[in-house]
């Protein structure tokens, strides 16, 4: 056998953003921590380039390296969000970190590998390439959770995650090496051609594949097993936090997506059934609990458990309306999400960083324009139309109902009455309640802009909604076809 | 007929008042806020002639939709931005846009914080309600429909009584509830159909076991927007706790929107169903009637009063509808405009002695008509209105119902007849408590009589009930054409469907 040096383009993006991340490492290294705001610039430049070198890679479902690597255009849309919102998190964490002391050159570099590894997920082929991919991203997000480190929350949170997340990665691990033993591959080509031949399912597969999506359900934030979430996100410091709630979700869902569609993809009578009850406990989960809180990080938890939930709704019924239900959702939620992580950061009184849903009584008063941005983005999550958040519960919900999933459908839309609830009640004390603090201008560029495309793609999305529909119905019929 | 897209403009008018407020206005000194409240109501008032203007545009004989406009919007998946008016549908978009001037007039002085914003949400919410009424998609109409629920909710929480959070939590909920239902109908019709174009699934035939559950579901949205009992509990604490300006737009148009979807959704699209289920629409509608009106009686306040009292009239509207007669449909659809103008009329007089006294006890009252002789005639006028008089709005749409469904079922007939009586009893008693009687207490003998700015809002009230009442045919002519077509396409497809069981329990 002659080795033969493999395609590399397809991996443009991931070879790219791995280079540019040693480079900043090493300038970071010889310039000192005086160099952050330069290196963080440099670093959302990078990704920026790295979503448009993914965008240029056009369509068409290329395999290299062996088979480990896929890219389509399925992986074109995944990682240009994953790309797109890792960017934002860099600029949303600027003046945060600044603030905070704890600006330090090593937060955009890894920030950059987490993405590297994101996006090598997402072009997982094999179940080796997908474990490596997935422990990049997790290793450097283990330490950026822990940022703060002499904060007793924040290292609390990243031993959290690194404890539970080395559990779920253990978890699909043994999964995978059932898989193995029972498929005696680890390739999803080979698997998916196996099943498609209609190999018999041996029990022991079966609970490999449980075991896979235990694991991912776990990245993915997924109830029952979402509990680290809260704490994470509450001891994390607020900019990772919103990281946290962004890209690696997507490119965790995007791994869960091609895992149970391309390699798994005949065995739906299998996970069908893991799948909705996931996916009906995260919905009822995450709007029934995230009522009793608090702390706004903890609600915005609650509330991404909950998203995940509905994205399952559309991944469950396992077609490609389904698919393109996930992306369209996953998409939008993305945008919001930054959003209202964007107008928590600039919640602060007299340089405290305020975190307790209380501290935005009254905000309509002391600061309108924060709290209608906020209200945009909780009227958008709680799917409310003409909001973005609306188009996202439609073609989900669009897809359980072609397939026949009434009871996901009206479970879905029930819980989200519920949590209309807690959403409402933010925007009740922003605007119906008296003001208790006093809340600083926000006067960080990054952050006024971050904001303002935010706040306007989610409020005026619907004007336009065709380039993302139609981008989404490509990416999910790419993954069907190939 | 019109070449430049009128129904958008009309729409989306009020949005540009929006941003002239946003724009122009900033700061809080009295000048600002006078621009504010002249922007405000030029913008309503140039609404209310462009919706004039459709109005003079329509041809009353053509039964379709006119005026249509059709653009592509997400053309890959078959939903499009699809505007009309029929004859079903342009009197409510007229409605909508007579009713927004004189909310903007009532709110002048009796709003006093954060004005701006108060003005851009009633802006916002004249654009979505009559987009409502234009919409010909359902995404489309499902975003206007929904949509409401934002300025409402901030309208009624902000600007609204002791209990408005409760009052806003319950009437965005409960609305809410009610949707999401109707949109998973909507996405099954959606998948059936592959598109979203209202008058392509009109003529879409469904399965008979698909239409009950497609029809329940929108039942379940309409129902509460109606309201119907008895799910109407949120209509009392919104309309208590709203602002009058809030109120009156909650009663005139916002009650309507599930009239309308009766109308437009459940009766064409799902005949079988509706014929099926039309007993129940029957059975509620005359407990609201009876119901509804006894409770009424025993009202200590004078809003909550009303408020039961719409839940009455409405209560004839649902009936008229599933007479399924043209006297019946047409008869509702004239109700619902009376009572649009009438109840919303009514809730004008209660803000008017509500600025003066802040309470709306009724109680707290007695005595008015000898400080307040203007008054005591305007309301004299919109509870005769309200009763049902003869030469009133009032008389025609309740009569044209009685006659509708007396035609289908006496029963109905007789009780709902009833309600009449009832309405009459708690109108008239309300009245007596509130300006009859003895002029003792001295807070209530220091009101002033109405201003020229009051009787400026009432006046156009009360030429628009007389000419309802005196010369119906002007708006009844306009609905004939499409309601006969309604009933057409209901009977059409509900004899195709009898045709098709018989043939299949012949072949079996």
């Amino acid at each position: 056998m002659t080795a033969v040096f493999p395609d590399i383009w397809p991996a443009l993006p991931e070879i790219f953003l791995a280079l540019s991340g040693v480079a900043l490492l090493m300038l970071g290294v010889f310039r000192g921590d005086g160099f952050t705001r330069p290196v963080s610039y440099l670093s959302i430049v990078c990704m920026l380039l790295a979503a448009v070198l993914a965008m240029g890679y056009g369509s068409g479902r290329v395999v290299t390296f062996n088979g480990m690597f896929v890219m389509d255009a399925f992986g074109v849309f995944m990682k240009v969000l994953v790309l797109v919102s890792a960017a934002f998190a860099v600029i949303l964490g600027l003046g945060f970190n600044e603030r905070e002391q704890i600006a330090r050159f090593e937060y955009p570099v890894l920030m950059i590998f987490a993405t590297l590894g994101m996006l090598m997920m997402i072009s997982a082929n094999d179940f080796i390439s997908l474990y490596v991919g997935l422990e990049t991203q997790s290793l450097a997000l283990y330490v950026i959770a822990a940022f703060r480190r002499d904060s007793a929350k924040s290292s609390e949170a990243g031993l959290k995650y690194f404890v539970l997340g080395s559990l779920s990665s253990g978890m699909l691990l043994y999964g995978a090496s059932l898989v193995y033993g029972f498929a005696g591959t680890t390739s999803f080509d080979k698997v998916a051609a196996l099943f498609a031949g209609g190999a018999h399912v041996s029990p022991g597969l079966v609970i490999g594949l449980v075991f896979v999506m235990a694991g991912l359900a776990f990245k993915v934030s997924a109830a029952p097993f979402h509990m680290w979430t809260p704490d994470v996100y509450e001891g994390a410091p607020t900019p990772v936090t919103a990281f946290f709630a962004a890209a690696p979700k997507v490119a965790a869902i995007a791994l869960l997506t091609r895992v149970v569609i391309e390699p798994f993809g005949h065995l739906a009578a299998q996970w069908h059934q893991v799948l909705v009850a996931t996916a009906i406990l995260s919905m009822v989960i995450g709007s029934f609990v995230a009522i009793m809180q608090t702390n706004i990080k903890r609600l915005m938890a609650y509330s991404s458990i909950g998203h995940v939930g509905y994205a399952l709704v559309g991944l469950t019924t396992g077609t490609q309306d389904g698919v393109r239900g996930v992306l369209i959702y996953m998409a939008l939620y993305i945008a919001m999400n930054i959003g209202a992580f964007a107008v928590i950061l600039s919640m602060k009184a007299k340089g405290r960083m305020l975190e307790e849903i209380k501290d935005f009584s009254g905000l309509s008063k002391t600061n309108p324009m924060l709290a209608a941005t906020m209200a945009i983005f909780m009227f958008s999550m709680a799917g409310i139309p003409p909001m973005a958040g609306f188009f996202g519960k439609l073609y989900v919900f669009l897809a359980a109902v072609a397939a026949q999933e009434y009871t996901l459908a009206v479970v879905g839309v029930l819980t989200s009455v519920v949590g209309a609830f807690y959403y409402l009640r933010i925007i009740k004390i922003m605007y119906f309640d008296e003001p208790a603090v006093v809340v600083d201008k926000v006067d960080d560029d990054g952050m006024t802009g971050v904001l303002v495309i935010t706040s306007l793609f989610t409020l005026l999305f619907f004007v336009a909604p065709a380039p993302i529909l139609n981008g989404a119905a490509a990416a999910a019929a790419a993954l069907f076809a190939g | 007929m019109a070449s430049w897209p009128i129904l958008s403009f009309a729409t989306f008018l009020p949005l540009v008042g929006v941003a002239l407020i946003l724009l122009f206005c900033r700061g809080n000194t009295p000048d600002v806020l006078r621009n504010v409240r002249f922007i405000a109501l030029w913008t309503t008032l140039v609404t209310f002639v462009l919706t004039l203007l459709i109005w003079v545009n329509f041809d009353p004989r053509n039964p379709g939709y006119q005026m249509v406009e059709k653009a592509g919007w997400i053309p890959e998946f078959g939903i499009n931005y699809h505007m009309g008016v029929d004859g079903i549908s342009v009197l409510f978009v007229v409605l909508s846009g007579f009713l927004m001037p004189l909310c903007i007039l009532a709110s002048w002085e009796s709003v006093q914080v954060r004005l701006k914003e108060y003005m851009i949400a009633f802006l916002a919410l004249e654009t979505l309600m009559i987009g409502m009424f234009c919409a010909l998609d359902f995404v489309l109409f499902y975003m206007f429909f929904e949509g409401v629920l934002i300025p409402m909710f901030l309208i009624i929480g902000i600007w609204g009584g002791p209990r408005r959070v409760y009052a806003a939590f319950k009437f965005f909920l409960y609305t809410l509830l009610g949707s999401v239902l109707m949109l998973l109908a909507i996405l099954a019709m959606y998948y059936v159909a592959g598109t979203t174009d209202i008058p392509t699934i009109t003529a879409t035939q469904f399965p008979r076991n698909m239409q009950l559950w497609l029809w329940l579901a929108f039942f379940a949205s309409f129902a509460v927007k109606v309201p119907m009992w008895p799910v109407h509990t949120w209509l009392p604490d919104a309309h208590v706790e709203a602002p009058t300006a809030g109120s009156v737009i909650l009663a005139g148009v916002l009650l309507k929107m599930g009239g309308y979807g009766f109308l437009r959704f459940n009766i064409p699209i799902l005949p079988e169903a509706t014929e099926y289920f039309a007993p129940l629409i029957y059975t509620l509608s005359v407990v609201a009637v009876i119901y509804t009106s006894l409770v009424a009686l025993a009202q200590e306040d004078m809003k909550k009063l009303i408020a039961y009292s719409s839940v009455a009239h409405m209560g004839f509207v649902t009936i008229g509808m599933f007479a399924l007669n043209q006297q019946g449909i047409e008869g509702s659809v004239f109700q619902m405009l009376s009572h649009g103008v009438v109840s919303g009329a009514l809730f004008l007089c209660v803000g008017v002695v509500y600025d003066r006294l802040h309470t709306r006890e009724i109680a707290r009252y007695g005595g008015l008509v000898k400080n307040m002789p203007k008054y005591a005639v305007v309301f004299l006028f919109m509870t005769m209105a309200s009763v049902g008089l003869p030469g009133t709005a009032g008389f025609v749409g309740e009569f044209l119902v009685l006659m509708g469904v007396f035609r289908d079922n006496t029963w109905v007939a007789a009780l709902a007849a009833t309600g009449m009586v009832l309405g009459a009893a708690y109108a008239l008693w309300l009245y007596r408590r509130v300006v009859y009687g003895k002029l003792t207490k001295p807070d209530v003998k220091a009101m002033f009589d109405m201003t020229p700015r009051e009787i400026a809002v009432f006046v156009p009230l009360i030429v628009v009930v007389l000419w309802m009442g005196v010369y119906p045919s002007s708006f009844l002519n306009v609905t004939s054409a499409s309601v006969e077509q309604l009933i057409q396409t209901y009977q059409t497809k509900l004899a195709a469907s009898h045709a098709a069981s018989d043939v299949s329990v012949a072949a079996r």
